[in-house]
């Protein structure tokens, strides 16, 4: 993974493209969009996250299998767990307070 | 260069440990370990980002009331110091990839300037909830919030469990931004006295990848701390 060096031109377009995806979340969030507020958000920072780790942390031109099988495992198991909790938490009849 | 144990063992030095067989496989290794520990980094947040997600999910008004009680600029400013502090680092990495010990020397010190800055102004913000008497415990109050927002219900203790968690998420960052300014002044000390050049950036490479899963977290943190229900009130 380390022997690219990237041009610095493509780590400028990156942070621009941050920087736009953060001002537009904090603008949207303004906006009224029903239930669509909260899924327009995570995935905007969904896309950020992933420019950070694809680009920033290298992991697009990562030459090691290894390490690509333990991000995907990790996110994996990141999701098992909020999505199997919710899907429990998320129709339960009883609403609590 | 033979491979027999004497002449190996004469290469011993932080550029290639007698232990690995060449600098790829030692650099390898060492970002297989670190993606591991950050593994277990996304487990121990993920916990808390369950727990939030639920409490959301059965206390939304008083979520709600206390997204917005939080100062969204201040939150924005904090996420572009944060992704600035990110541009910094890669283009760190990429400088002592080429060799450029100065160039490296300068981003590292503005990547401390940027952590230490998202601290003070996170530092400004925890102020002002002290202030106002929402940081949780025997002085806790969202009176305030209760007369800003009639149309909906909030019941106190519903929303001191939206404060723990912001403390608890914000705290936890918070802390793991000490630890990354912590990591980055040593390396920038080595960095100054030369130690990492073309042949050995693996501990900067490290560094930044620990720095970048830190504004990761924030991310996330920042749309679901800040973001949640800021439209118009109906």
């Amino acid at each position: 993974m380390s022997e690219h060096v990237l041009s610095s031109k493509m780590y400028y377009g990156i942070w621009i493209a941050l920087m736009i995806l953060t001002v537009v979340t904090a603008r949207v969030a303004f906006i009224d969009l029903g239930p669509f507020n909260t899924v327009v958000a995570l995935v905007i920072a969904t896309c950020k996250a992933l420019l950070v780790v694809l680009f920033f942390m290298h992991v697009k031109y990562a030459s090691e299998k290894l390490v690509k099988m333990v991000i995907f495992a990790s996110i994996f198991w990141l999701l098992l767990l909020l999505l199997l909790s919710l899907a429990d938490y998320g129709t339960r009849y009883a609403k609590h307070g | 260069m033979s491979d027999s144990p004497a002449a190996v063992e004469q290469q011993h030095g932080p550029e290639l440990l007698h232990h690995f067989t060449s600098v790829e496989q030692q650099r390898d290794a060492a970002s297989l370990g670190m993606w591991l520990f950050l593994g277990t980094e996304i487990m121990f947040f993920g916990g808390m980002f369950l727990a939030y997600l639920i409490y959301r999910l059965w206390y939304f008004n008083e979520f709600a009331a206390g997204s917005r009680s939080l100062d969204i600029t201040l939150g924005t400013v904090n996420t572009i110091v944060l992704i600035c502090s990110s541009l910094t680092v890669a283009l760190g990495v990429r400088a002592a990839q080429m060799g450029k010990r100065k160039l490296l020397v300068i981003l590292l010190l503005l990547t401390l300037i940027f952590g230490l800055a998202f601290l003070g102004i996170k530092g400004v913000e925890w102020y002002a909830k002290y202030k106002e008497h929402h940081i949780p415990g025997a002085s806790f109050d969202v009176s305030d919030l209760i007369r800003d927002y009639p149309q909906i219900h909030i019941d106190p203790a519903h929303a001191q469990i939206y404060f723990s968690l912001y403390f608890a998420m914000t705290g936890l960052h918070a802390l793991h931004m000490i630890i990354g300014v912590g990591l980055f002044t040593y390396l920038l000390y080595h960095a100054a006295k030369g130690r990492y050049g073309p042949e050995y950036y693996t501990p900067i490479e490290m560094g930044g990848l620990y720095w970048h899963f830190v504004d990761v977290v924030w991310i996330y943190l920042f749309p679901l701390l800040y973001l949640i229900d800021r439209k118009p009130l109906g």
